[in-house]
């Protein structure tokens, strides 16, 4: 190992995928068969996956952490999809939304894989609507789009603020005739626990009931890791509360290289903590800042209500500051504009961490009911969770951690450096560079499972068609289950005073301080011996009550938390490397003037991929050089 | 906030359950429903006693994980909404409160607060499904559908398959739950094709599943936290008759 082959096809991007599809080699019909996939995650990549290798023929074996398949968080996106349509006729192309992506992405993402994403787009639009997602529609029964942050075109197609759950009903529905079908067997509440490799080669996994506490043994010719982000690293994040990195570590510590861990998505609108105990920070839409504007008093500590400050008394920062984008530029820029606004001491609230988003001139313009039309479940969930009429009085949002751009490194294929060992949708690295724009998760994790994975794997598994089924009676298989139970009986046997829960909240407090929306290299190398620190004490004083062999969802926490300090290790690590600001990474001493993120092209152009090299050693780092064929590298402005 | 909680605890299915008293001091009327169970949880845990076993997930209402009953109500007593996103604030000092886990034949108890729903996905596997394989879409404007048709689907559609609706019933029926896929896919052209095997399959599965039938109480629209209509279920009727 240790050479990074990305798998590019050559010539010109446009044809690239065309040109890969036509020369890929197939499995025939009845070789499929006998061919075992498993896939690990049932949101809306590992569902679509599995679905659609089932549809090819393939036995599938599906599992997930959740008691259904239709709870994977995908569920929870909200705001749209993202297709290159042009249904606007606003001048939308495949080219235009690749190069919002890769500008979007701060020219830190591969240009052939953003540029594939865009391309099976318009075919994800269609599937879903075969599906009977029930896209929101305009009054002559076509399909409606609206815009989002860092585009100029309106591409992202919605079911109200529910897309997210729309598109995974659909994807489960897909999956669930696989599944009657014979093709897909699903394995629900199970938590794929560790890797398996015969001769170098991704054979099984190694996975916990979590209703009996059994550990299974499951094997495949090809393993497939559909297994989200890793935003809870820093405990309170948009994302569920069992969302977790465990899978896709376990598969790095056996091999797979892990790129750009640092690049972590801080979604600028979201409630606002609002007690000690909180759990997860809620999610508002980005659509919302379509209609919304967001801005604070011009005088510091102004303690009035918001609708008594006069509008000249306001500041509309992001309209000030980027007259071009206004409202709607990308995420990582609107995080860290309303952080800039409340550390200098213009936050409102009672902690002084909150801006406002402010509805009241869209509702002069266009009508109560449009807004509500466009918004109401967002504004209902907003009023629930806070108690405030947001039709009346401004919301009150604050960024939160969202979305992982970094990942495993996969190559065109989408396989990771494990041979058989793929990794699709959020869990892996490659779509989205430095920051990801709003409704291009959806597309990609789509894109990856129903369009890009199923035509891929088939080059892998075409030399496989001679391999038997793989035994599970294998040493391989006896020593990584030994492991397993050896790490689960440790954590039991440590009879200290503090639960997971409370570890892990002291975790993601460091992560949120040093390595969150503006990092510097003091703090980052504090945040080093923190988490050593903290790491040493879990392995002390970690509380686990119960037994292995029975429902233990604290047991299950242990496990995410004690992944997820090695995982911060490395994030932290990644961050003091990448000497530069782009995109979600903003390191304090690389910015302009104007406090804009100030890349270095020179020396930066490269995904930072690490190799595990063991217990107590420092990763090695690869790079692989970005290369622009098509575009230019810029400053991104949206000024 | 003090609070006296009633909770079911139920080492597995096959023990038998009771009641447990737990006193909560300092509830914050900021705190979510859960986080004040995760607050007992840590207490529990730090007394070495086995903290209470509660599915959960997304934790704003999307996900359909958490149910329990609180107070005599599926996801408690406020509407439209779930456990997860059910604040404390409508809480008040020295309240009582009794949580259940839902009780429903079909749904049995896996230990604590948390049931076995696998027969929901058993009915969606039956026939909760557009025929279409990957690739073989049609140009998605190709389909013109109705605005209104399109926005009575999504109503339908938004089903988070929580059980609360068979948990409300006395007489434990899934109607809502399957008459809400079945009017999603009967008012889009997409699934007038299979319609009639649809609703046969979905139905069959549903009763053979032991969820009994609907007497038009309607304490499901009234429990469900998407305020899913009954309407559903009155389509779901003309849609089965229309299927022999």
């Amino acid at each position: 190992m240790g050479k990074l082959i990305s798998k590019i096809p050559d010539g010109p991007l446009a044809t690239k995928w065309t040109k890969y599809k036509a020369s890929v080699k197939l499995v025939n019909p009845a070789n499929k068969k006998k061919l075992e996939i498993i896939v690990i995650g049932t949101g809306l990549s590992g569902a679509s996956a599995s679905s659609a290798l089932g549809e090819l023929g393939y036995s599938v074996k599906t599992f997930c952490y959740q008691d259904s398949p239709r709870r994977a968080h995908s569920v929870a996106a909200q705001g749209g999809i993202n297709a290159a349509k042009n249904y606007q006729n606003d001048g939308d192309s495949t080219f235009r939304l690749f190069y919002d992506m890769i500008k979007g992405g701060d020219f830190r993402a591969r240009e052939a894989n953003v540029y594939r994403a865009a391309e099976v787009s318009n075919q994800v639009i269609d599937h879903f609507t075969a599906l009977g997602v029930p896209f929101a529609r305009d009054y002559g029964g076509t399909l409606d789009t609206r815009s989002f942050g860092g585009v100029q075109v309106s591409r992202t197609f919605y079911s109200k603020g529910q897309t997210g759950q729309q598109c995974l009903l659909g994807v489960y529905s897909s999956l669930n005739r696989q599944i009657k079908k014979g093709n897909v067997t699903m394995y629900p509440r199970r938590e794929m626990l560790d890797l398996v490799l015969i001769e170098g080669k991704a054979r099984g996994i190694i996975a916990r009931n979590l209703l009996t506490g059994e550990i299974e043994r499951h094997a495949a010719h090809a393993v497939v890791l559909a297994t989200g982000g890793y935003g809870t690293i820093y405990f309170l994040s948009t994302l569920a509360v069992n969302s977790n990195a465990s899978a896709a570590w376990k598969a790095h510590k056996k091999g797979a290289f892990f790129a750009n861990p640092s690049f972590v998505q801080i979604h600028p609108t979201c409630v606002p903590q609002l007690n000690e105990f909180q759990s997860k920070l809620t999610l508002m839409s980005e659509s919302l800042r379509n209609d919304g504007r967001v801005w604070v008093p011009k005088t510091k500590g102004d303690s009035r209500p918001a609708n008594d400050i006069p509008e000249e008394e306001r500041d509309y920062f992001l309209e000030r500051r980027y007259p071009a984008f206004g409202n709607l530029v990308p995420r990582d820029v609107a995080s860290r504009a309303a952080k800039e606004r409340c550390d200098a001491g213009f936050g409102i609230g009672e902690t002084g961490l909150a801006v406002n988003l402010d509805f009241r001139d869209s509702i002069k313009k266009q009508g109560k009911e449009a807004i509500e039309n466009k918004y109401g479940n967002l504004f209902d969930m907003y009023k629930t969770i806070t108690g405030i009429d947001s039709y009346e009085e401004p919301m009150r949002i604050y960024p939160a951690g969202h979305y992982t751009m970094g990942g495993l490194w996969v190559d065109y294929e989408l396989m990771t450096t494990i041979p058989g060992l793929y990794a699709i949708g959020e869990s892996n690295f490659s779509d989205h560079g430095a920051n990801r724009l709003g409704a291009s998760s959806l597309m990609q994790a789509s894109g990856d499972g129903y369009f890009i994975l199923p035509n891929t794997i088939s080059n892998y598994l075409a030399d496989e068609i001679r391999v038997p089924k793989i035994p599970t009676d294998k040493p391989e298989f006896a020593e990584a289950e030994k492991t397993v139970i050896e790490r689960l009986n440790k954590f039991i046997s440590i009879k200290g005073r503090k639960t997971a829960a409370s570890f892990h909240k002291r975790l993601g407090k460091i992560m949120w301080d040093y390595c969150g929306m503006v990092r510097n290299e003091e703090g980052l190398n504090k945040a080093l011996i923190l988490i050593k620190d903290l790491r040493d004490e879990f392995w002390r004083d970690l509380n686990i009550p119960g037994e292995f062999a029975e429902l233990n969802q604290e047991l299950e926490k242990a496990g995410r938390v004690a992944d997820y300090f090695e995982l911060a290790e490395l994030l932290v690590t990644d961050a003091l490397n990448r000497k530069e600001s782009c995109g979600a990474h903003f390191r304090e001493e690389y910015q302009t003037p104007e406090g804009e993120a100030l890349r270095n092209d020179e020396e930066f152009a490269y995904v930072a991929v690490w190799e595990y090299a063991g217990e107590g050693n420092p990763h090695n780092l690869h790079k692989e050089e970005l290369k622009f064929e098509e575009v230019e590298m810029k400053v991104r402005s949206y000024k | 906030m003090k609070l006296t909680l009633k909770i079911w605890r139920q080492k597995n299915p096959k023990a038998k359950g009771n009641f447990e008293t737990y006193i909560m001091d300092n509830v914050s009327p900021k705190m979510a429903f859960l986080e004040m169970l995760d607050a007992l949880n840590k207490k529990l845990i730090e007394e070495h006693k086995d903290p209470v076993a509660f599915d959960n997930d997304c934790r704003e209402g999307i996900c359909g994980s958490c149910g329990m009953y609180i107070n005599g109500h599926p996801h408690g007593p406020v509407p439209a909404i779930t456990t997860c996103s059910l604040s404390m604030r409508y809480f008040k000092e020295g309240d009582t409160i009794w949580v259940e886990p839902w009780r429903a034949k079909p749904f049995p108890v896996i230990k604590d607060l948390i049931v076995d729903r696998s027969a929901f996905d058993k009915i969606q596997i039956a026939g909760g499904f557009i025929s279409v394989n990957t690739g073989a879409a049609p140009e998605a404007n190709s389909i013109l559908i109705q605005k209104k048709k399109s926005d009575d689907a999504f109503d339908s559609a938004i089903c988070i398959g929580c059980g609360a609706c068979v948990a409300a019933c006395k007489n434990a029926s899934a109607m809502l739950f399957v008459s809400a896929k079945i009017s999603q896919f009967a008012l889009l052209p997409q699934g007038r094709v299979e319609a009639r095997e649809r609703v046969r399959t979905m139905v069959e599965k549903m009763d053979e599943l032991g969820f009994g039938n609907c007497s038009n109480t309607g304490a499901c629209e009234a429990e469900c936290p998407k305020e899913i209509k009954l309407v559903n279920i009155a389509r779901l009727y003309r849609e089965y008759y229309k299927a022999f």
